[in-house]
């Protein structure tokens, strides 16, 4: 009997690592909600390549003078596109027509693509285009095969090829840089580091606020939890 | 005295509704053993979570939309722009994974300590349909946010009605009230999650908690404590619920919160498992996504169902694995309730048991593969085998004897030979040994002869040594 249930939790163990398919290895994003700058570089960057095609129609501009400190005509002039209001949603310009038209979809709306993606794995995608002449737009993706989206980045980051290599553990793609872009590879890795940092703060922008009451709240449930122990075990002395 | 305007107030209602009387039967006269343990916090906590869910719950429906197109960005409306809505709406999603693991542990305490047996089936049963109607409650919940997990975990499971032979597909359209899980579907169970299940739910609450006071709680030792009480009535194992299980709940309730808070506030999503990543994605009905997983406190039963070959089938045994949960009170034919004196077998196949339905759980959450669906065949085949089995093994067990009660009595012969043996120290203390006064006693048997005089000193003693006694039992 105990020999078959050694076996089964060994079942269990194993059944742990019972996978369907292999993940990708990603790119760590440093995601730092707290750097107020780099939440407003992401958010002006956010703007200029990203928001001709994709809304974060959640989020809106005022939100984002109020969170970060930033003065709202400093939001509105630095960040904003010409004409939107303070109070303005972050919508696109582009409309479901052409969109589909264009793209064959519309491209999503990122509200709340940090929350669905992770933020490596976007920074990872952001950071793997590479020429792909078979593809409609000229370019492909390692992390998100197939991807209907152009490379929006490619001016900063330059142009890629990829090449699979062998080793003894298996088969792997490394891009490698043919043509170096407007920034060294260093700056672009911050780029989109910033990107994705506002992109995780647009997600939901409350997360600090929640952070910081937490520990009020726990600080206090603590001291109740210490109470509300004393209290019992004055009740419970004379229990034997 | 003159009772107080405040005191004529509350009488005028007093003798009228009869609040003392459902005060004292529920709470300051109702005795419960007075050895439960840690198990036992889970009955009152799944109370407070009913009541955390029932309160987020109106509060959400305040800014919720229960419309297709508005659906999803109305709780995205809520986590952004209404004051405090963030709070309220991962309380509420906190909440119902919270109210299943208070749910399973609860059931698990009355698996082990034999809570389910006679004279509690009743008890059981109704703690079941609670059960069964917080499955659907959940289910119906987790349609509203209107993400890619919600749409297709719906249809998944709306679809397994189809699987039913001749009636299927009509019941199914029924249930959505479209061909596709659609806004028809989405606002009837808007309808169910606010209204109708809650109502089942609070009504199972009510039953379930008068049939338990009606015959009283089990314990860790499974014992009856209404079977031994004292010249007063009382059961001698027993204490009255107030003040003591209300102050000991409150130390149960401050955990709890601890924990629920710092899952509120530190990981609301809880690494994917509370709130699925693929439910940030509005639901779109012309894409599937890759893998479909329902939320993990349905994942056990969700294996079970992948684990049979034919959908029909799958159906039939996910729809038993439940069943048979309510059989139980008549599977297990053992007399003896606790794990505490029961035979080795037992706790072998409880052991099997836990280990099945995690191991159930933890596949429900990954992706069908061959080895996979072995490994869940394997698991599927123990759970049933836990029960069905049952009444087989639970017969042969060597259970250990069950004491009669928890508190040692003294016999009465027992206590007057306590009393003979303090008696001579008594009298020494209360007297006093003194020579017998020369003048009566011959010269030659002086000092020899001793007389009792009355120790004021030693008596003021014993008396406030009785006093603090007695007020001591009466604390």
């Amino acid at each position: 009997m105990k020999s078959f249930i050694t076996i089964l939790l060994l079942l269990l163990t194993l059944s742990f690592g019972v996978r369907a398919s292999e993940e990708l290895k990603l790119q760590e994003a440093n995601i730092d909600l707290a750097d107020k700058a780099s939440l407003l570089r992401g958010a002006e960057h956010f703007v200029a390549y990203c928001l001709g095609c994709h809304s974060a129609k959640h989020m809106r501009y005022l939100r984002i003078a109020l969170d970060t400190g930033a003065d709202e005509k400093t939001v509105l002039k630095d960040i904003a596109p010409e004409g939107a209001s303070i109070y303005d949603q972050l919508h696109s310009a582009m409309n479901k027509h052409d969109a589909e038209k264009w793209f064959g979809t519309q491209p999503p709306d990122l509200s709340l693509i940090a929350r669905s993606r992770g933020a490596d794995w976007l920074y990872t995608y952001l950071k793997s285009y590479y020429i792909d002449p078979r593809s409609p737009t000229g370019v492909d993706n390692t992390v998100f095969e197939d991807t209907a989206m152009p490379n929006p980045l490619w001016q900063l980051q330059g142009e890629q090829h990829a090449e699979i290599r062998k080793t003894i553990w298996g088969e792997y793609t490394k891009l490698v840089l043919d043509e170096p872009g407007a920034l060294s590879e260093r700056e672009f890795d911050t780029f989109v580091n910033d990107m994705v940092n506002f992109l995780v703060y647009v997600g939901e922008p409350v997360q600090l606020e929640r952070q910081r009451i937490g520990k009020y709240v726990i600080f206090f449930l603590l001291m109740f939890l210490v109470i509300a122990y004393l209290l019992k075990k004055e009740y419970w002395k004379d229990v034997h | 005295m003159k009772p107080s305007r405040l005191s004529e107030c509350g009488n005028w209602v007093l003798d009228r509704f009869p609040l003392t009387k459902f005060w004292n039967e529920h709470m300051a006269h109702y005795y419960a053993p007075k050895n439960f343990n840690f198990f036992y916090f889970f009955g009152s906590l799944a109370l407070l979570v009913l009541v955390i869910q029932i309160i987020t719950g109106i509060l959400l429906t305040m800014n919720y939309k229960p419309d297709a197109k508005l659906a999803f960005d109305s709780v995205e409306y809520i986590m952004r722009d209404v004051p405090w809505g963030w709070l309220v709406r991962y309380m509420h999603s906190t909440g119902a994974s919270a109210f299943f693991i208070v749910i399973y542990l609860h059931m698990f305490r009355g698996l082990i300590y034999g809570s389910f047996k006679h004279p509690r089936e009743l008890i059981w049963i109704f703690g079941m349909l609670l059960f069964v109607a917080l499955m659907a409650e959940a289910f119906m919940g987790y349609l509203l946010p209107w993400g890619q997990m919600s749409y297709w975990g719906a249809q998944v499971i709306i679809s397994l009605f189809s699987a039913i032979p001749v009636i299927g597909e009509e019941l199914s359209l029924w249930i959505r009230g479209d061909y596709v899980v659609a806004d028809a579907t989405l606002n009837r169970f808007f309808a169910f999650h606010v209204i109708a299940v809650p109502l089942v739910l609070i009504m199972l609450v009510f039953m379930h908690i008068v049939a338990l006071h009606e015959v009283g709680s089990n314990n860790p030792d499974g014992i009856e404590i209404k079977e031994s009480k004292d010249p007063w009535g009382h059961p001698v194992d027993g204490i009255p619920f107030h003040p003591y299980y209300t102050v000991k709940d409150i130390v149960g309730v401050a955990v709890f919160l601890l924990f629920f808070a710092t899952v509120i506030f530190y990981m609301p999503e809880m690494g994917g498992y509370f709130l699925e990543h693929a439910n940030f994605i509005p639901a779109d009905p012309m894409k599937t996504p890759e893998h479909i997983a329902p939320v993990w406190y349905f994942t056990p039963f969700y294996s079970i169902l992948r684990a049979i070959p034919d959908k029909f089938a799958g159906v039939i045994a996910m729809g038993a694995s439940i069943f048979v949960l309510f059989l139980l009170p008549w599977l297990d034919r053992c007399k003896v309730k606790s794990i505490r004196y029961r035979g080795g077998i037992f706790k072998k196949a409880l052991l099997l048991f836990v280990v099945s339905f995690f191991g159930l759980g933890y596949l429900g959450t990954q992706p069908v593969t061959p080895t996979a669906t072995i490994f869940a065949r394997i698991f599927t085949a123990i759970y049933f085998g836990f029960f069905m089995l049952m009444p087989i093994y639970t017969r042969w067990e060597k259970t250990k004897p069950v004491p009669k009660t928890l508190t040692k009595l003294h016999s009465l012969e027992e206590q007057l030979h306590t009393l003979e043996e303090q008696l001579p120290a008594l009298l020494d203390e209360i007297t006093e040994l003194k020579p017998m006064a020369a003048e009566i006693g011959h010269p030659a048997f002086k000092s020899s002869f001793f007389t009792r005089r009355p120790n004021t000193e030693g008596m003021r003693n014993v008396i406030s040594r009785l006093a603090k006694k007695l007020k001591g039992s009466l604390d």
